[in-house]
């Protein structure tokens, strides 16, 4: 019992801080993206001992900044719910992760660990029904605040849950259907095999539709960018957070960042394979990883030898840019990533072409760990990248994409797919 | 009612094609736009145009009308003769001069104060056009004038003819 509980924290633990984590530089990446895709430079003063890492120090300036900050409750608002909402957000959004597989499984003296929190056999069921929570915090805030602008943003935010929630939920049936399972460690392993022995039996690739139907979701209810209707700054100030402050309006922040981190890592596990990599199942991984870690290791080397080139040819370059601190930055970056290259090719003397059984399959799980948080990151990175790219629907233009193109799409992928299936099986 | 009527023609009557319709082809080609914008300005970052100001400060023109200074003569009083041409054309009323009578018989008058409020100033150069004796110029491309309190903005004579910076003669 107790060991299964330890397992269950350290996992947790785990999924937490790999959320947590990837938010600041979430957020840096959302600024700095929209800084260079608009030909901008982007945050880059903030600095301690003048080092600024382009940028990534801000945040912790933000963060001191929101935590100083005075935190102001409207006269008449509703004081129990509208001190909840934030928390119902965030709480959300971290409540999620829990079913979603991160690995295959991780051995350890003998026991097999497998890599999610809760292998839920209602998986699926279960991010439905959580994910749709977090409309509630929203509306809460809309309607607790007492400011017509937040109510707007808050009835905005239901009519859209409503509208998307179901063509979420049609387009995961297609999932369901094309894996038989409402288990997503099952639905994932499904994705590792190969699809007429050459394709690689992803979500994306069995179900195209169901694919472009899910990820327009998923935008909707993550309140991102094209919907981004119950923000939608340009026509009611801020939305739901308008009156929000200090600590309480940065955990909003932070809860649309884990929403998005949490969406990218549904998309990947549902529709790119989770921690599959493709056409090199984990059997491969274990049989060749006398020769891959090797290659991996000397190729990172290369990598970090070449960043550190990159930055004493910078430092060079720029001698007396400034004049203060700053100058410093590119040589010590540079030295710092040489370091690491030697660290990286140090480790070369572990003999890692030499390992036993247990090392070989703890490679394996951490490359498929590290395969499945390649994947989010780019998927985090693709709510930013749309988010600069595309206007705001209106609203209703929102409502007429919902219910006259998604829906009817989603049924039609539905019957498309049971057919299919019911032939091939 | 009946307005939509005057709406420019092609408003309402452009069809959109089937590929735009579906949409999804025209958000993979903005997709592709913002990355390039991406990616150019990753790998050559020295090439964007923004300035970091406080560093580096964009060239301005040798006609570029700065901050004002008065002139000196060789002898280093100003060579300004209290004629109150340039305070009679300034548009903006934002020059004040007191004259007295200068020692020397050859020169009849002296500024005893000379004001320019750079709060009122609208930085048009006439006052430059109008001096008879070049006593007044706007050469000093200084343009970053800001204080704390409206009264500093008021510059007097001393202020004037020490005004001078580097790259004007």
């Amino acid at each position: 019992m107790i060991p299964v509980l330890l397992e269950a924290l350290v996992k947790t633990v785990f999924m937490l801080l790999v959320i947590l984590l990837l938010l600041i530089p979430m957020i840096w990446a959302e600024r700095k993206g929209a800084a260079f895709i608009q030909d901008r430079t982007g945050p880059n003063r903030a600095q301690i001992l003048g080092i600024r890492l382009a940028g990534l120090v801000h945040p912790i300036a933000d963060v001191l900044k929101l935590l100083f900050k005075e935190d102001i409750r409207p006269e008449r608002a509703h004081k129990v719910l509208y001190t909840l909402a934030p928390l119902i957000v965030m709480a959300v959004a971290l409540a999620t992760f829990a079913v979603i597989p991160f690995g295959d499984y991780l051995e350890i003296a003998g026991r097999q660990i497998p890599l999610v929190v809760a292998d839920l056999n209602v998986g699926i069921l279960y991010v439905l029904a959580i994910a749709s929570l977090g409309t509630y915090g929203v509306v809460l805030a809309g309607w607790s605040s007492n400011n017509k602008f937040t109510f707007l943003g808050g009835v905005r935010s239901t009519a859209q849950m409503i509208s998307y929630e179901i063509s979420m939920g049609l387009a995961l049936m297609g999932i369901l259907l094309v894996f038989s399972s409402f288990r997503m460690t099952e639905i994932v392993a499904g994705q590792g095999e190969l699809l007429w022995g050459f394709l690689p039996r992803w979500g994306v690739i069995v179900q195209p539709l169901g694919f472009v139907l899910f990820i327009t979701a998923v935008f909707a209810e993550t309140n991102r960018n094209p919907f981004d209707l119950p923000e939608g700054e340009s026509e009611i100030v801020a939305g739901f957070h308008l009156e929000y402050s200090s600590m309480k309006f940065a955990l909003f922040f932070m809860a649309e960042y884990a929403h998005m981190i949490i969406g990218a890592m549904l998309i990947s596990c549902l529709y790119f394979g989770g921690y599959n990599i493709p056409w090199l199942p984990r059997s491969v991984l274990e049989a060749n990883a006398s020769f891959l870690l090797p290659l991996i290791i000397v190729f990172t080397a290369i990598i970090f030898g070449w960043i550190a080139m990159l930055f004493f040819r910078r430092a060079q370059r720029e001698r007396n840019k400034f004049g203060d601190a700053r100058d410093r930055e590119p040589g010590l970056m540079g030295s710092s990533f040489a370091f690491l290259a030697c660290l990286v090719l140090l480790s070369l003397l572990l003999k890692p072409w030499n390992m036993n059984a247990t090392a070989v399959s703890i490679f394996a799980t951490i490359v498929q760990v590290l395969a499945f948080l390649v994947k989010v990151v780019f998927f985090s990175w693709f709510f930013i990248w749309v988010r600069w790219t595309l206007p705001r629907f209106r609203y209703d233009q929102l409502m007429a994409l919902g219910w006259k193109i998604m829906l009817p799409l989603g049924l039609a992928n539905l019957v498309v797919t049971a057919i299919v299936v019911a032939l091939v099986s | 009612m009946g307005d939509y009527k005057r709406m420019p023609k092609g408003a309402w009557s452009k069809r959109t094609s089937f590929r735009e319709a579906v949409y999804l082809w025209e958000i993979l080609r903005g997709l592709s736009i913002t990355i390039k914008h991406l990616l150019r300005n990753v790998i050559r970052t020295s090439d964007m145009p923004t300035m970091q100001y406080p560093e580096e400060k964009r060239e301005y023109s040798q006609r570029f009308r700065g901050r004002h200074r008065l002139m000196k003569r060789d002898d280093g009083s100003p060579r300004c003769v209290a004629c109150m041409m340039c305070s009679t054309v300034c548009p903006a009323d934002c020059i004040e001069i007191e004259a007295a009578e200068h020692p020397d018989p050859k020169i009849e008058k002296y500024p005893e104060s000379f004001q320019i409020d750079l709060l009122r100033c609208v930085y048009c150069g006439l006052c430059e056009e109008a001096c008879p004796c070049d006593a007044i110029r706007m050469d000093t491309g200084i343009y970053e004038i800001a204080a704390d309190n409206r009264d500093k903005f008021i510059v007097d004579k001393d202020f004037l003819l020490n005004n001078d910076t580097d790259g004007t003669r």
